[in-house]
């Protein structure tokens, strides 16, 4: 089954901005990384999806069902944790979460059993029966996510949800965010403008531009071609090179980086091999995580 | 070593396949939420100081006017004299509880989890007018049940007597309704329009109290067709001219000098149905552009 289905999907504001031009994507449940620089449209797509905004043109379907005319069973299946702080201060997390599981259509008892099930599934504990107003930005991040989830959703639609953590913070909302979708069943779409972040724990990625499609693909696909080893020794770098060249590694370049295309694991070996045999002080080596721009560059000139 | 007798399994997450209610709940669950809201229920305990001192401010009024007249044994005020010499302590009451119920989710953002889920956009404003229309009909209708119960237990005339006393208690509910309806609807479009919870407060007070010179002033211009419509101009005093032409001398004692409607009732009982539902309408197209935010 798809997931979210897009065609020629337009979105153009009353002032003339256009958000989404003629977007055409289909991604299949899982973990889909939504990736693109503020103002690229992935909010506007989560709105439309939502059923929250009609777009001017183009169609869309999520979980089979289309928002621009059932609006209602969709939101029923689907989660939404929004960017922006969205919490009431003093309301407890707990209160607040069995609240909005009623108004997800729980009855009363399920609702409060769920919320808290929730609570503890994103990591609060006795803190849930404190006000809001007290938590740290990673506590009301974790409380946003559980009342994304409290009513068991098909679909998790998360809007920057590591916005304001901090590097351990975001590691442990990602951490999260792949067990929801890998040990919960809930498809995810995570929407961020660091690719860096979602591309270690999504299957899909699909990445928007100024409201157009630059690239939608399994993620596995994506990375094969790119994924580099970066090496650094402090000196001798071109007779290292030049070692490495005769090993028949198609070595490049890039500052006081060399970088050597990973084929498996044995690269790495060849590498450390060569820099022991000449007895150079190796800095660093490591796997280089391609970036946006090498990603889409070989990509888009296709695509014109 | 003895076998452990307590373990901790974790279940893992659990997918819910039980029953989801419709709308009509959804519509309870919100409107019982911002009942409890206006009260302070669930709330700080800052939340509930003031609702509860104006309840009991009104409770005691009541209960002294049932002590009154029962040592007296003379009518001291009718049950609807009750909810309109109540009506500052409800303008007052609804310029706290209306900025809880909606600019404290505007300004903290709430409204996106509310409209992600599957809510009609216009079941949000109308539970909450709902929920503080209760709350004003029970606030101005409470202490009523009280001056009634107590006439009903001390009167002389046995079943007689309190079927009398509950014929003059039902239009007094119905008057305070009509204070409710017409305060909840006003105070819930103003406090909509804001974010911060004093300007909405201010906002209210100055709707209700601003409009009162208003009526002064019309009074004593030299027409009666102006002198007797002037209560139009201000809601409360809008309010109490329908209850002038609906309840005649349940309000206002034969004979006394207030203010004068001549043959305008009707006028007024269209006004007040206008007022109430150019509000609701208003408050409808102001969440239509709140939800898509």
């Amino acid at each position: 089954m798809t997931l979210i289905a897009t065609e020629s999907l337009t979105k153009t504001y009353g002032g003339g901005v256009t958000a989404l031009a003629d977007l055409t994507v289909a991604v299949e449940p899982g973990i889909i990384g939504l990736v693109g620089a503020n103002g690229a449209g992935k909010s506007t797509l989560i709105k439309i999806l939502l059923g929250l905004l009609a777009p001017t043109s183009g169609r869309v379907q999520v979980l089979g069902l289309d928002p621009t005319t059932d609006s209602a069973g969709v939101r029923a299946r689907v989660g939404y944790m929004p960017e922006h702080d969205a919490l009431p201060p003093d309301l407890s997390a707990a209160e607040l979460v069995t609240h909005l599981g009623r108004v997800s259509g729980l009855p009363r008892t399920v609702a409060r059993e769920r919320a808290s099930e929730a609570l503890r599934h994103v990591g609060l504990y006795e803190e849930r029966y404190r006000p809001v107003g007290g938590y740290s930005t990673g506590m009301k991040q974790r409380v946003k996510l559980a009342q994304a989830l409290v009513h068991d959703p098909d679909l998790l639609l998360l809007d920057e949800p590591t916005n304001g953590l901090d590097p351990a913070g975001r590691d442990a909302m990602l951490a999260l965010v792949h067990r929801i979708g890998t040990e919960f069943g809930i498809s995810v779409l995570v929407c961020s403008h660091l690719l860096g972040e979602v591309e270690r724990i999504c299957d899909t990625l699909v990445a928007i531009d100024g409201g157009r499609l630059l690239r939608a693909d399994r993620i596995d696909a994506m990375t094969t071609a790119t994924d580099v080893l970066a090496v650094e020794v402090s000196e001798g770098t071109e007779e290292l090179a030049a070692r490495l060249a005769a090993l028949d590694l198609p070595v490049t370049r890039d500052g006081r980086l060399l970088l050597v295309p990973l084929a498996d694991d044995a690269t790495y070996d060849q590498i450390l091999g060569a820099v022991a045999a000449l007895d150079l002080p190796l800095h660093r080596l490591d796997q280089r995580r391609h970036r946006v721009a090498e990603l889409f560059a070989t990509r888009e000139p296709s695509r014109a | 070593m003895p076998e452990p007798t307590g373990v901790i399994h974790d279940i893992g997450y659990q997918r819910y396949t039980g029953p989801r209610l419709g709308r009509r709940h959804v519509f309870g669950a919100l409107y019982l939420h911002g009942l409890r809201t206006v009260f302070g229920l669930g709330r700080s305990a800052k939340a509930k100081i003031f609702p509860w001192l104006v309840v009991g401010i009104v409770t005691v009024v009541a209960a002294g006017l049932t002590a009154v007249r029962s040592q007296i044994g003379q009518v001291v005020m009718t049950y609807a004299q009750f909810a309109d010499s109540m009506s500052w302590l409800v303008i007052f009451f609804v310029a706290v509880a209306a900025p809880e119920l909606v600019s404290r989710d505007l300004r903290s953002g709430v409204l996106p989890l509310y409209f992600s889920r599957p809510l009609p956009r216009s079941d949000y404003p109308l539970a909450k007018l709902l929920a503080l229309v209760t709350a004003l009909w029970l606030l101005l209708g409470g202490p009523q049940l009280v001056m009634f119960l107590g006439a009903a237990f001390t009167t002389d005339a046995g079943m007689r007597g309190v079927w009398n006393e509950l014929l003059d208690l039902l239009p007094g509910l119905l008057y305070a309704g009509l204070w409710a309806v017409v305060f909840a609807s006003i105070g819930l479009l103003v406090a909509s329009l804001t974010g911060k919870r004093a300007f909405a407060a201010g906002g209210i007070v100055a709707v209700f109290l601003m409009t009162t010179p208003v009526v002064g002033v019309l009074s004593i211009m030299p027409s009666q067709t102006i002198n007797e419509l002037a209560l139009i101009a201000s809601p409360s005093t809008l309010v109490q001219g329908v209850g002038l032409w609906a309840l005649g001398d349940l309000l206002v004692e034969a004979g006394q000098n207030g203010f004068q409607i001549g043959g305008f009732g009707p006028v007024y009982a269209v006004a007040a149905v206008v007022l109430v539902t150019a509000c609701v309408l208003l408050l409808l197209v102001r969440y239509r552009k709140v939800a898509t935010r």
